[in-house]
């Protein structure tokens, strides 16, 4: 019966000591302790521990400390229970009382929560030293919160305060800390602390560490110590920032570099993705099509039409009567799916209407290219007043899917998701095409009828469709672009505008009929206006300047990059 | 002058009568106050229009060359003349300074120096003809040199009134950036908010008109006019034939270039505002609208077109704003698909119906009139013989 109870007793012990240590362990315990500790200096060094804690409860509670609303509650067994007075004071002037240890509310024997009344109870006392140490507790706060990106902001903040009491805590951080953008910033806020310490080899260490960091936000700091050292005479420390400097320059020219070259990946890519319909329609059917902007427009605001479906749903006013869609009220991942299948659709909705405007204008006009361009034109701003009707004339928002949202940053070199994205699908988009027009049988009809449209008749092709098909495909790939630029840019009626031109000149840079032509000459315009905009800091100058080079190539090579060959003089 | 055939006898009388009642009649009943300033305001603007029309026909109706910049040589003469009225504001602007109120707004406290000669009237009316000219000269030159031509001249076009709308939109360019010019006071001495300045200004740009007609009507029945219509039926066989073609291109792009700057200066004090959106591509677009509409290859086409269109635009921008885009568009694709050779030719078709309808008047007495289909009077009339290329 005895080893029994004691076998009883010790399961009991070995259950609870975990929980004892926890307890004893938690932020809130250490408060309470804290509360209840006699000698301010103990008190100051409870509270001091928790410094670099993440816990919820330390905030409002050292808050709360601060201002005034902890008390000690005498239970009726005697022992003191401090306890966080909260709401409204009723009619006996007493409030809801929430034990500090637990965060539960304060009950009696028989379960009911007890209301207090603040003069009744002892407030907890607080001198300035300890609200110096509650500050700075709260102050690396946010150094443990879960978010990263919160994380480092905090260390961000708490760096380049640059106070020398801060480092232990973030040097105690340092060892927890696992996610390696934040260690990378808890280095570089302990280096920039550092350039302020008194000792000369601390700070030469530490501007070491920038120098190995290629820290582009310490840049002034350290140039304000470089002018200390210098004026104190610590000539090593001086060359140390100089040169920690001139890497951090260095860094930042690479950075500029290979952003910029990125940038005009991106932008070539788009212009390559909005231009590949036109290199088609004009470059091998030979038809300006002035509308082919709008066919962009038609696929933006397909993008946006799915995207409203798989939301709330949308209603359009469409000449007196009002359309209305309801929306499947898709969430999470599934609503996220929007986009895969907005893609086709805009290829859909817009090869459809360029089909539309084959069959009932362009194709009245082949032998007339020049009307071609005016009856399209003509076309271009009906369209357009019509999705100014359909969809207002503000521009509309169309959200990113998340994994089109948010960057990599590598090295300092941000690379958005969505450029990315769009230089991986204009090489897919490429590919496609040159697989419809190499390797398909509807490629090979296209191909004989561009080259001659009447030996293709001849020869049992029925040109009529094919040329149909072939402008349904620009069309639809313009719709594509849309789908793009609604990721990337603003969606509204006069969206097609902004492009028409680019596309136009990137299709004659290339040479009219030769879709590698097109290729070289989108990267090779991005690439241009990147880097022109980079050196003039001035976008609108650099696009002006892009334009003057273009004409001015064009005279070197008046029939573009890659020249169709030809034995005929009016080609 | 060769001899008068009745045909150009009426032509002489319809265009003297014409003339006369614009030039005349429409600013003295507008001075005896039967016309309201409104009205003849807004006729001198078509009449500025009516020019930049022209320019336009000269370019693509006579000689094939589309060019969708004729915009920016109409506003850059309006901007040289806009430049001459903000000189001649002086201190009377917003902030009672001697310089523009946009280059105070720029921090600017005294004038740039390209600013300073534009006090002179003789020096403004020089830079009207002269920058133009010049942009012209060296543009045509080098589109000319490397035998740019068709669609391609067109899209470079477009491509150089876009680069110049975008540099004027930028406000350190000093010209008025997005705003332009406004608020204009004097011109000559005279006040340009009184009725006879206006008038004034209205018998003017109706004189230049007159002037702009008569000429290019002379030159069109000289062998240059040959020439120039050769070029635009087919430019090699004039080139194998010894023409220097791009000789003849160059000039009469700067003659439209020209005539385009001196609508834009005429129009600016009348109108009282020129800001970059009138150098964008749309607007040249636009004003091949009017000479499509109007009729091209003809002189009075685009003329009655300017005037046709720009009425309209004016009812409809009153009557139905949202719809006028839309009408604007619709005419475009119907004129160029139905009625390639606009609305002069109207006359001309009604009468080949006719005829049509009264040869066989007893065969088929119930049919209605076939109505025109697409494809043949587009064929019949398109100015373009040769083949696609």
């Amino acid at each position: 019966m005895r080893t029994y109870i004691r076998l009883l007793l010790i399961t009991f012990i070995l259950g609870i000591a975990p929980c004892a240590v926890l307890a004893a362990s938690t932020p809130r315990t250490t408060i309470v302790e804290a509360l209840l500790a006699d000698t301010e200096a103990r008190k100051i060094e409870l509270i001091s521990s928790l410094a670099g804690e993440g816990d919820e409860a330390i905030k409002p509670l050292l808050s709360a400390w601060r201002e005034d609303a902890l008390f000690i509650y005498e239970s009726p067994s005697g022992t003191p229970v401090p306890v966080l007075l909260t709401g409204e004071k009723d009619d006996n002037d007493a409030r809801a009382a929430l034990r500090v240890d637990t965060g539960a509310a304060l009950v009696d024997a028989a379960g009911k929560p007890v209301r207090l009344v603040a003069a009744d109870l002892t407030a907890v006392e607080h001198t300035s030293t300890l609200r110096r140490a509650m500050k700075g507790v709260l102050d690396l706060i946010d150094v443990t919160d879960p978010d990263f990106k919160k994380r480092i902001q905090a260390i961000q903040t708490i760096g380049f305060a640059q106070e020398n009491d801060k480092l232990p805590a973030l040097k105690k951080r340092l060892v927890l800390e696992r996610d390696a953008q934040v260690l990378r910033s808890l280095r570089e806020a302990i280096a920039v602390t550092e350039l302020k310490d008194p000792n000369e080899s601390t700070r030469l260490a530490a501007l070491g560490e920038l120098k190995s960091l290629h820290s582009l936000s310490s840049y002034d700091l350290i140039r304000t110590a470089m002018r200390e050292a210098e004026s104190s005479g610590a000539k090593s420390v001086a060359a140390a920032a100089k040169s920690a400097l001139v890497a951090i320059d260095n860094h930042k020219t690479n950075i500029n570099f290979v952003g910029t070259l990125f940038r005009g990946l991106s932008l070539g890519s788009i212009l390559l993705i909005v231009a590949i319909g036109l290199a088609i329609t004009f470059g091998l059917m030979g038809v300006i099509n002035m509308a082919h902007g709008e066919m962009i427009a038609v696929g933006a605001y397909t993008t946006y039409l799915v995207e409203n479906i798989f939301g709330s749903g949308i209603t359009i006013p469409f000449f007196g009567f009002s359309l209305s869609i309801p929306g499947i009220h898709a969430t999470g991942w599934f609503y996220q799916t929007y986009f895969i299948f907005a893609l086709p659709l805009s290829f859909l909705a817009a090869a459809v209407v360029g089909i539309g405007l084959e069959r009932s204008i362009i194709r009245f006009l082949y032998r007339r290219p020049l009307e071609s361009l005016l009856a399209t034109w003509g076309v271009s701003l009906l369209l357009q007043q019509g999705l100014k009707l359909m969809f207002g004339s503000n521009n509309v928002q169309v959200s990113s899917p998340n994994y089109l949202s948010g960057n990599w940053t590598v090295n300092d070199i941000i690379f958005g998701w969505n450029r990315v994205f769009v230089i991986g699908f204009a090489g897919l988009i490429v590919f496609g095409v040159w697989l419809i027009l190499t390797k398909t049988p509807l490629g090979l009809l296209i191909r004989a009828v561009m080259q001659n449209r009447n030996m293709a008749s001849c020869m049992g092709v029925r040109t009529e469709r094919v040329n149909m098909l072939t402008f349904g495909l620009g069309s639809g790939l313009a719709g594509l672009a849309g789908a793009f630029i609604s990721q990337i840019g603003n969606v509204g009626p006069s969206l097609g505008q902004n492009y028409i031109v680019d596309c136009f000149m990137t299709v004659v840079v290339g040479g009219v009929g030769n879709l590698a032509g097109t290729i070289y000459s989108a990267l090779g315009i991005g690439l241009v206006d990147q880097s022109l905009q980079q050196i003039l800091l001035n976008p609108v100058l650099g696009k002006i300047l892009v334009l003057v080079a273009i004409i001015l190539f064009l005279q070197w090579r008046p029939s573009g990059l890659f020249v169709t060959r030809s034995r005929n003089l009016d080609d | 002058m060769p001899s008068f055939s009745i045909r150009h006898k009426v032509e002489l009388i319809a265009v003297g009568v014409i003339a006369l009642f614009f030039i005349v009649i429409f600013p003295l009943l507008n001075a005896h106050g039967m016309v309201s300033n409104f009205t003849i305001n807004l006729w001198g603007k078509y009449l500025c229009y009516a020019l930049l029309a022209i320019s336009v026909d000269l370019l693509w109706g006579y000689t094939g060359l589309l060019s969708l910049g004729q915009a920016l040589f109409f506003s850059l003469g309006g901007y040289m003349m806009g430049m001459y009225l903000m000189r001649m504001i002086g201190d009377l602007g917003q902030y009672k300074k001697p310089i523009p109120d946009f280059l105070v707004f720029l921090g600017w406290t005294e004038l740039p120096t390209f600013w300073k000669p534009f006090a002179s009237f003789p020096f403004a009316a020089t830079m009207i003809l002269l920058l133009p000219g010049v942009l012209a000269l060296v543009f045509g030159f080098l589109a000319f040199r490397s035998r740019v031509k068709g669609v391609y001249f067109s899209i470079l076009t477009q491509a150089l009134t876009y680069g110049a709308s975008l540099m004027f939109f930028r406000n350190d360019m000093l010209m008025g950036g997005n705003n332009g010019f406004t608020d204009f006071k004097f011109i000559l001495g005279h006040d340009l908010r009184e009725a006879a300045t206006q008038r004034g200004l209205f018998i003017a740009t109706a004189v230049v008109l007159l002037v702009v007609y008569v000429v290019l009507r002379l030159l069109s029945h000289t062998k240059f006019g040959l020439v120039q219509r050769a070029i635009r039926d087919g430019e090699n066989r004039v080139l194998f034939s010894g023409y220097a073609t791009a000789h003849f291109k160059l000039f009469i792009f700067l003659v439209a270039a020209l005539i385009a700057a001196i609508g834009g200066a005429l129009y600016v004090p009348q109108v009282g505002i020129i800001n970059p959106s009138e150098m964008t591509p749309d607007k040249s677009l636009e004003a091949v609208v009017w000479c499509a509409v109007g009729g091209r290859a003809t002189l009075v086409g685009p003329i009655i077109g300017a005037i046709g269109v720009n009425s309209l635009k004016s009812w409809a921008s009153r009557a139905a704003p949202d719809y006028w885009l839309v009408i604007l568009g619709g005419l475009f694709v119907v004129v160029v698909l139905l009625l390639p050779g606009g609305i002069v030719s109207i006359p001309s078709r009604l009468k080949a119906l006719w005829q049509r309808f009264s040869k066989k008047p007893d065969e088929k007495p119930d049919e209605p009139t076939p109505a025109p289909a697409p494809e043949s009077p587009a064929a019949v009339t398109a100015p373009e013989s040769k083949p696609a290329a």
